[in-house]
């Protein structure tokens, strides 16, 4: 390449970085991908967090509305959310919140889970991120809400707050009920 | 009335900008200097319609006018007046009208300190910064308007500012953040001057070293405020986590030090000249693309705000403008400011130009890091996404660095032009030997345990402070007294050595904090005792206590050493009213070779808790080390060359043009 088409380089790379982030404001990375919603979640069999030795799999998220989030000790957002979701765990009987500990230390997340409290009725270990890619989570924390077949019916991405709660999730999860 | 007032100010400072970003232009293109001269009034009636249109929200806010839909979302009147103002940028709409405001602060500042330039380059450098005040000031007025009103039914009370943000490290945060940010538009400016004119010599450098400089300085404090907030304000002692709004403004700050080197080679040896200008688009440029990222909301991100693809849209239009047209001048005009001079193979010239692609390398592979995901998914589509975590960046980021403070340390010693080895080796063998046998011994002596990635951190902390040492006394060698001659090494070179002495102070709090921190979480009943690293830790419940716009459980925790008490700390967890979120707050000792950090968990029943109780060694050094650098580049934009040198000598001053200077001089002083 000559020296001068060289001196090109910069605005050619600009205008192709350019068009990734077209691409990307052009979808909304807060909806689940098309190809997900309202289908059933996908097929996995994982260890189970706190007890390696079982293992956790897709029927066991069956019969009833599961609250799915997405969640790892690196991500900062997640310590954030961490102490609501311990609270409203308590207060929705009747909703199975399970955690996904996405491409984490496990050592790490169980410590994290026994000192701040464990919202998770089930709690599953993602430790190479397959279910997560499975998801279509592209960073934590993520939530999805499963109905009582089995599809998942929306997903939420960033923290859950006591807004996001009452505004989005609480007229889901009555209609859903 | 004050709102509808804050929006004309506005519309008037978005016509002053566009006559800004043309006229002086125009004028500088037909040689008009009346025209050229209308750049500097033009700035200062810009600066003065932003200060008066913020002022305006300021107002608002401090007033409780709910009507302003704004400040409905982002105040209360239960909120205590300093955050009521600092809610003013708390928001997305807020802290763009904070940036615009800065921007033209930048260029009414350097329409002020421009006396001694050609009246040809400043009218260029204030056209090309009103344009960009001008591109912005269209996406606030036409998508961010902070002036909305609801007055149909204006709401009785705001919902209140995110009570993440209600804290001192976080108000503070934003604008310093902005000014390093928005500072490098000055670089950018004079580079985008240097292509249209042709004209790169040691002067533009030495006109254009300052205001990097300084840019530079508010960013690395922009920076350690963000890492030292989420230390304290997360709860959880962590201080960096490559979360991308945390990149984005990492990338530009590493473009910028590369830029700082670079102009220094331009300006003593007329080379690198191309690659400078190119530093100074990116840096700016990077800048563009963290405002872009964190706006839109294209990657997810905790400090991302409202997510809005419109807004997105016209910021990216806004991204094609500025950079794409800027770096297409580029590559039309580069050949035109090529270097001349040549160099040898084992020069300082190499050893900088080494520095520069150390840190662009960093740069990109964040850059890589950031947008990988985006990448990933519009290659294999919507249903593979991947995320990027901490790993990646520290396996790639850290060797980088070890490597440049390596560079760093032997650079100081290696001259222009062309240096021999033998040179270097007599210099560096004896600082070699000193900086590894105590980078090894003091560990195994501290601690009794072999750990090389401490060793090696502290070699080549000790490898920079030895070096620094070695240099400030080879070069008052050959006087007597040592220390006046000392302090008439110019600050421009101590400021050098501040900033090299920073990054050393940086190196060991990063290494020792992570290797040697302590952290327990226990579960804790009034009563309870809990040692750590000497300290006795005895938790004595918790009470709870009415805040100005929230409720906090403070637990009390007695601390003592050796039997004596030592302190009492006060961590807290609060619950906002407004918003009903869940806040903790840290209680922190600082000190200066530790901090205690104690924070309050969850309730265990019975009055127990969940405490954490941390033992962190030399955390207080990140930060020390980020202000150290910060003074070195205060100290670098005080030195006297960029004040004295260029009074023009071969102008006869008239007495306007005198009086011109020395008003420069005072406001610089």
């Amino acid at each position: 390449m000559s020296n001068r088409a060289k001196l090109f380089l910069p605005v050619v790379f600009f205008l192709g970085m350019l068009g990734l982030l077209l691409y990307g404001l052009g979808r909304n990375p807060g909806e689940v991908p098309s190809a997900l919603l309202n289908r059933a979640l996908p097929a996995f069999s994982k260890p189970d967090l706190l007890d390696p030795a079982r293992t956790v799999s897709v029927d066991d998220l069956r019969g009833g509305v599961f609250l799915v989030n997405v969640w790892a000790t690196w991500c900062p957002p997640c310590h954030v959310e961490h102490p609501y979701l311990v609270e409203i765990s308590g207060r929705e009987p009747d909703v199975t919140f399970v955690g996904v500990n996405y491409k984490d230390d496990v050592e790490a997340a169980r410590t994290f889970l026994a000192e701040r409290g464990n919202p998770f009725k089930i709690n599953i270990a993602d430790v190479d991120g397959r279910l997560g890619v499975d998801l279509g989570v592209a960073g934590a924390p993520e939530t999805f809400l499963i109905d009582a077949t089995g599809t998942i019916r929306y997903k939420h991405v960033g923290v859950i707050d006591n807004r996001v709660w009452q505004e989005t999730f609480v007229p889901l999860l009555a209609e859903l009920r | 009335m004050i709102p509808e007032l804050g929006n004309f100010a506005l519309m008037l400072a978005l016509g002053l900008a566009l006559l800004q970003s043309a006229l002086p232009l125009i004028g500088a293109a037909n040689q008009n200097p009346t025209w050229m001269a209308l750049g500097r009034p033009l700035s200062a009636g810009l600066f003065v319609f932003l200060l008066l249109g913020f002022g305006c929200l300021a107002y608002a806010f401090l007033h409780d006018d709910f009507s302003v839909a704004y400040v409905a979302r982002n105040s209360n009147t239960a909120l205590p007046v300093y955050y009521k103002f600092a809610a003013v940028w708390g928001a997305h709409e807020g802290s763009l009208l904070l940036w615009v405001l800065i921007l033209a602060s930048w260029g009414y500042a350097v329409s002020l300190f421009s006396q001694r330039l050609p009246l040809d380059i400043v009218a260029r450098v204030l056209a090309v910064m009103g344009l960009i005040t001008a591109g912005f000031l269209v996406f606030l007025l036409f998508t961010s308007n902070p002036f909305e009103r609801l007055l149909l039914n204006t709401p009785r009370e705001g919902t209140d500012l995110n009570p993440l943000l209600q804290d001192f490290g976080l108000t503070v945060h934003p604008p310093f953040l902005y000014m390093g940010y928005v500072g490098f538009s000055v670089a950018f400016a004079f580079a985008i001057a240097a292509l249209l004119t042709g004209k790169l010599d040691a002067a533009w450098a030495r006109w254009t070293r300052p205001w990097t400089n300084a840019a530079w300085a508010f960013l690395t404090i922009g920076i350690m405020l963000g890492s030292w907030w989420s230390y304290y304000e997360l709860g959880w002692g962590g201080w960096w986590f490559w979360d991308p709004v945390e990149n984005v403004s990492f990338m530009p700050w590493l473009v910028g030090t590369a830029l700082i080197h670079s102009l220094a080679v331009t300006e003593k040896r007329g080379v690198f000249k191309s690659w400078t200008v190119l530093l100074a688009l990116a840096a700016f440029s990077l800048s563009l693309l963290g405002a872009f990222i964190v706006r839109s909301g294209v990657i997810t991100s905790v400090h991302a705000f409202a997510v809005d693809p419109e807004r997105g849209m016209v910021l990216l239009a806004l991204l094609l403008l500025i950079i794409g047209s800027s770096l297409l001048l580029y590559a039309l005009r580069a050949p035109v400011v090529r270097g001349t001079a040549t160099y040898g193979a084992n020069s300082r010239e190499v050893f900088l130009l080494l520095n520069n692609l150390l840190l662009v390398v960093s740069m990109a592979t964040i850059l890589l890091g950031t947008l990988f995901p985006l990448i990933h998914e519009a290659i294999y589509g919507e249903a593979n996404r991947v995320s990027v975590g901490p790993p990646y960046f520290n396996a790639v980021f850290v060797p980088l660095m070890a490597i440049l403070a390596f560079l760093l340390g032997a650079s100081t010693f290696a001259r222009w032009k062309k240096t021999s080895f033998a040179h270097l080796r007599q210099n560096l063998s004896l600082v070699l030997l000193a900086s590894v046998a105590l980078g090894v011994a003091v560990p195994l002596a501290v601690t009794g345990g072999v750990n090389p990635p401490i060793m090696l951190a502290l070699a080549l902390a000790l490898w920079i402070v030895f070096g620094i040492a070695k240099d400030l006394w080879d070069k008052t060698a050959h006087r007597s007294p040592r220390l006046p001659a000392l302090l008439g090494l110019g600050r421009s070179y101590f400021g050098m050595q501040l900033a090299h002495l920073g990054v050393a102070v940086l190196i060991c709090g990063v290494c020792f904090t992570s290797h040697y921190s302590i952290e327990q979480d226990v579960r804790m009943s009034p009563g309870d005792e809990l040692d750590v690293s000497g300290f006795t830790f005895r938790f004595d419940g918790v009470e709870e206590v009415p805040g100005p716009n929230y409720t906090a459980v403070r637990g009390t925790i007695s601390v003592s050493r050796g039997g004596e008490p030592y302190m009492t700390m006060h961590p807290e967890k609060r619950t906002y009213h407004a918003r009903g979120d869940v806040q903790t707050e840290a209680d922190i000792d600082v000190g200066f070779f530790r901090d205690l950090f104690t924070a309050l968990g969850d309730p265990r029943g019975d009055e127990a808790w969940v405490v954490r109780i941390h033992f962190k060694p030399f955390v207080f050094w990140i930060w020390f080390g980020a202000l150290l650098m910060a003074g070195g580049g205060v100290l670098a934009v005080l030195d006297k060359r960029y004040r004295h040198r260029s009074i023009p000598a071969t102008h006869p001053q008239t007495a306007a043009g005198a009086g011109a200077v020395g008003t420069a001089g005072v406001i610089q002083s």
